[in-house]
């Protein structure tokens, strides 16, 4: 006697708790190496998993067992030459001696690290783990997109469209057994009796107008009626919606070396997967300057070269006139990131200074700027540490040397804290 | 041969072929006499198969981290290609429940069905082990009581807590047997009804023996009469189920479950060689005859004789490919040999088996597989034949000696010694370390007593102290080892450790 069942289409994934626990228990483990392989990758990488390995003695499960030494016989399968009384040499490392012992060697075959994959997802959210946007805080409703209909439940009033069927149908029968029942009843005794009673002409008279009379009544009652008729009604609740916008500025010009560039665009790319991944009502502008300033598309200002000056404060302005053009403070938080090498053209920095002081921060939650270089700092860095003294809940800003600081420094910038009070 | 028509051509499956393969090797296995539980036979995708195998066993497993590594394991071997998923994983309950993959060819389901709904299935019913230290008909309902009090327990005492305890549990998890006393099945719906009870009654009798308040130095002279426990004991879950001083309830009910289950799989751990032996005889034994009937096709039989002397191979000792002794091989190659004992027996059968030798191969091979475990069945049954077959050999490897002697042959002098010596191999016993609970030091400081008796002078491995860890953790008071060299205490182990004392006993 079999029974045989299609399970095929039961849902995946059974193991994905004890996967889960697995990961949560080992988190140390591969938040190290996500961090690795976030300092190791190449740009256009980081949107893929990882293998993640851990010394397979941090995850053993011990259990009572037998250790090295001792008198052991132990019998071999595909004798070849030895006969009884040979003497052999000890085979180098015990390999003779723990092979094949089942469960008590399999640690000692060269095995001590123990690698799995971790899915794309799983990396990112590893990597951008206790990371959130400072300051962000809850601006203006906006009118247009922010209601949503919900469900407010029935009435006994309303529009044809918003009619519900089946609690209509539902009261309408409930009134007809509620009117009709007791004269069907009777209907049914005045049938019956008519059946049986064959003598009585009078009384069969009688019982025949009665019928007539319940008929007629029980055809009155409408199938369906104005009161049974129930509406759903809905109201139109607000909904508060944050939205931000994150300027990104990269200083593209001559003396960004292509090292420096590659830093400051990963440094971009990490915040731009973290954004994505975090907010889904973010916009991104992407502004790059050398000497000019220009507008661009995620493409063209991760991939595309140019040469040039530098003045920063070009890129500044432009932030300047797409907030007021585009992004009205009442309605959005704003938030800028900033990476150079450092260089400026002389006397622009004050301006910078000027800017960012003035017009810039009273309007932007949070303000970052990076500077690539592992030469001194320059006019830039001396003007900006000004605004990080008089505004460090605003203003952040971190040197980068090396391929290995991008991911520290990031976290550093954007590690979830204690809300603070915006301005 | 006779003139039926195949069951089929392709080599894809249908349900309905399966249904008719089944129909046909359930008659065959009958008129062998193989007595099964019913069979469920599930589809599945392959990474079902995976979710089967990392749960080790059990179709409905607790949560816990250590089967989410295992998952992981088998999903990296699997996508390395280092591993086909086997065709098989067949669960001991009642009815039985048998995999089947979904991209296996229609000679292998069909192999499959033989082996494991026939093989393994009448193993599990009829094998002494599997009577006496497992309940098919309540296993799983047992597993759902498990997994919905582990989760009840995480609910309202926090997954790490839980977590924590089950380490521990699984860590003394081959400690959880009584190998002599024979155990009372588990029932799981008594299980659940008297749980409470239990826990109610268990508390109370722990506060019982922990009562006793702690008396002057002059009661201490009296301790060795009043030891406790009484005897020595061997089953360490259970005496921490019942005895340990600070256990919750609820901790007591998880140790409880790791210990049933633990049992569950206690007799699996005794009969590899002979439960895979078994099956892969008799799915050989009816696909034979079914392509003897006619019933299967010249090409059907091609693609099962080479998966199945792939399972049976057995790489010599010196092979890169040799991980140990195959116990399909070894068990496919023993029960084929009994059945050509009873047969065909030489002259030296006769003298190595006068009781089996010419008997009916059918009712010999029955008896074997009920009444034996391996260490037992090789001990009855490892012939000459098979040993010179294996070109077994027995080598000895003395702490003191500088060499590794070889000390018997597949030769007249070497076939006993090498029998002895392969079966002992397969004794639970001298596989794992005899370790047992000695005593509690019940009036004076709680502390947990263990004695460890070295079997052929083998130590503990070297990570006994981070099992000791976990028994501390369910004891909660200092632990104890004693590792015996003969009367001579070897090494001595303690948890926690406590700075600059010698632990001399």
């Amino acid at each position: 006697m079999s029974y045989i069942i299609d399970r095929r289409l039961n849902s995946k994934d059974k193991s994905a708790v004890n996967r889960q626990r697995f990961l949560r228990r080992y988190k140390k483990h591969i938040k190290r190496a996500v961090s690795d392989a976030v300092s190791k990758r190449s740009i256009t990488d980081m949107e893929r998993g990882e293998n993640i390995s851990i010394p397979e003695k941090d995850l053993d499960e011990p259990v009572f067992g037998h250790g090295e030494g001792g008198n052991r016989a132990r019998v071999l399968p595909g004798n070849k030459e030895f006969r009884a009384g040979d003497k052999l040499q000890r085979p180098e490392g015990g390999a003779g001696g723990g092979a094949g012992k089942g469960d008590a060697s399999d640690s000692g075959e060269g095995m001590d690290e123990f690698v799995f994959q971790i899915t794309q997802d799983e990396f990112l959210e590893f990597m951008f783990e206790d990371l959130e946007l400072p300051n962000l805080v809850k601006r203006q409703l906006n009118a247009t997109e922010s209601f949503q209909l919900v469900r407010a439940g029935i009435s006994e009033e309303g529009t044809p469209n918003q009619l519900n069927v089946v609690r209509s149908m539902r009261s309408a029968y409930a009134r007809r057994i509620a009117l009709g029942a007791k004269k069907k009843r009777r209907r049914d005794e005045i049938l019956a009796e008519l059946e049986e009673q064959m003598d009585d002409e009078n009384h069969r008279k009688a019982l025949r107008e009665e019928l007539e009379l319940l008929q007629k009544k029980l055809s009155h009652i409408p199938w369906i009626d104005d009161f049974d008729l129930k509406y759903n009604i809905t109201r139109r609740e607000p909904q508060p919606c944050s939205k931000a916008v994150m300027f990104c500025l990269m200083d593209v010009s001559g003396s960004m070396d292509q090292r420096t560039k590659d830093i400051a665009k990963r440094f971009f790319i990490l915040l731009y997967l973290f954004l994505q991944r975090n907010y889904e009502k973010t916009e991104v502008v992407f502004i790059r300057h050398h000497s000019t300033a220009k507008e661009v598309d995620e493409e063209e200002f991760f991939y595309s070269r140019e040469t040039g000056g530098t003045v920063v404060s070009s890129a500044l302005r432009l932030m300047d006139e797409i907030i007021t053009e585009r992004y009205p403070i009442t309605e959005w938080n704003l938030y800028g990131a900033q990476a150079s090498d450092g260089d400026n053209w002389t006397n622009d920095s004050p301006v910078c200074h000027k800017l960012l002081a003035n017009k810039l921060l009273p309007l932007l939650q949070y303000y970052c700027y990076i500077e690539i270089t592992d030469r001194g700092h320059q006019e830039l860095w001396q003007y900006y540490e000004k605004l990080a003294e008089s505004t460090p809940e605003a203003f952040a800003m971190r040197g980068i040397e090396d391929y290995a600081d991008i991911y520290p420094v990031f976290r550093e910038l954007f590690q979830r804290e204690k809300p603070r009070v915006s301005q | 041969m006779s003139s039926n028509t195949p069951l089929s051509e392709g080599s894809e499956w249908t349900f309905e072929l399966i249904e008719t393969y089944d129909r046909e090797i359930a008659r065959i296995a009958g008129s062998y006499g193989l007595d099964t539980y019913p069979n469920q036979i599930e589809i599945i995708r392959s990474d079902q198969m995976m979710d089967a195998y990392a749960s080790v066993g059990m179709p409905v497993g607790y949560h816990h981290w250590s089967f989410g590594k295992q998952f992981l394991n088998v999903e990296r071997g699997y996508k390395r290609g280092q591993m086909g998923l086997a065709y098989e994983i067949v669960i001991n309950s009642n009815p039985c429940i048998a995999y089947l993959m979904e991209e296996n060819s229609m000679t292998m389901q069909a192999l499959v069905i033989a082996h494991a709904c026939y093989g393994h299935n009448s193993f599990f019913k009829n094998n002494y082990l599997f009577k006496s230290w497992t309940d098919a008909d309540s296993i799983i309902d047992y597993f759902v009581f498990a997994r919905n009090y582990i989760a009840q327990c995480e609910e309202r005492h926090g997954t790490e807590e839980v977590e924590a305890i089950l380490d521990s549990c699984h860590a003394l998890m081959f400690y959880g047997t009584d190998r002599y006393k024979r155990p009372y099945p588990i029932s799981a719906a008594e299980e659940l009804a008297r749980q409470e009870e239990r826990a109610e009654y268990l508390q109370r009798q722990i506060n019982d023996l922990w009562r006793t308040i702690p008396k002057s130095k002059a009661g201490k002279m009296g301790r060795t009469e009043h030891r406790f426990p009484a005897e020595p004991q061997e089953n360490l879950l259970y005496f921490i189920e019942k005895n340990a001083p600070l256990l919750e309830p609820w901790q007591r009910e998880i140790v409880r479950i790791v210990r049933k289950i633990a049992q569950y799989f206690y007799p699996q751990r005794q009969t590899q060689v002979m439960n895979e032996g078994w099956a892969t005889f008799w799915h050989y034994t009816i696909l034979n005859d079914m392509f003897d009937q006619g019933l299967v096709t010249d090409g059907f039989m091609m693609e099962f004789l080479h998966s199945h002397s792939s399972v049976v191979a057995q790489p010599g000792f010196d092979s890169p490919y040799f991980n140990g002794i195959n116990p399909y091989a070894l068990g496919f190659a023993m029960m084929r040999d009994i059945r050509r004992v009873c047969e065909n027996p030489t002259e030296e059968d006769k003298r190595w088996f006068p009781e089996i030798a010419g008997s009916d191969w059918l009712s010999t091979l029955h008896f074997a597989m009920e009444n034996f475990k391996d260490e037992s069945f090789i001990q009855q049954y490892l012939s000459p034949t098979v040993i010179r077959d294996f070109h077994l050999f027995c080598i000895l490897d003395e702490e003191e000696s500088e060499t590794i002697d070889v000390s018997a042959i597949h030769d007249e002098d070497g076939y006993r010694q090498v029998r002895e010596a392969l079966a002992a191999q397969y004794n639970l016993s001298s596989r794992e370390p005899d370790i047992q609970v000695y005593e509690v030091d019940v009036e004076g400081d709680r502390s947990l007593t263990l004695h460890h008796q070295q079997q052929s002078q083998k130590p503990l491995a070297e990570n006994t102290e981070e099992v000791l860890k976990h028994l501390y953790r369910l004891w909660k008071f200092e632990v104890h080892l004693y590792s015996y060299d003969g009367e001579e205490v070897d090494v001595s182990y303690r948890v926690p450790k406590r700075k600059g004392l010698s632990l001399a006993p």
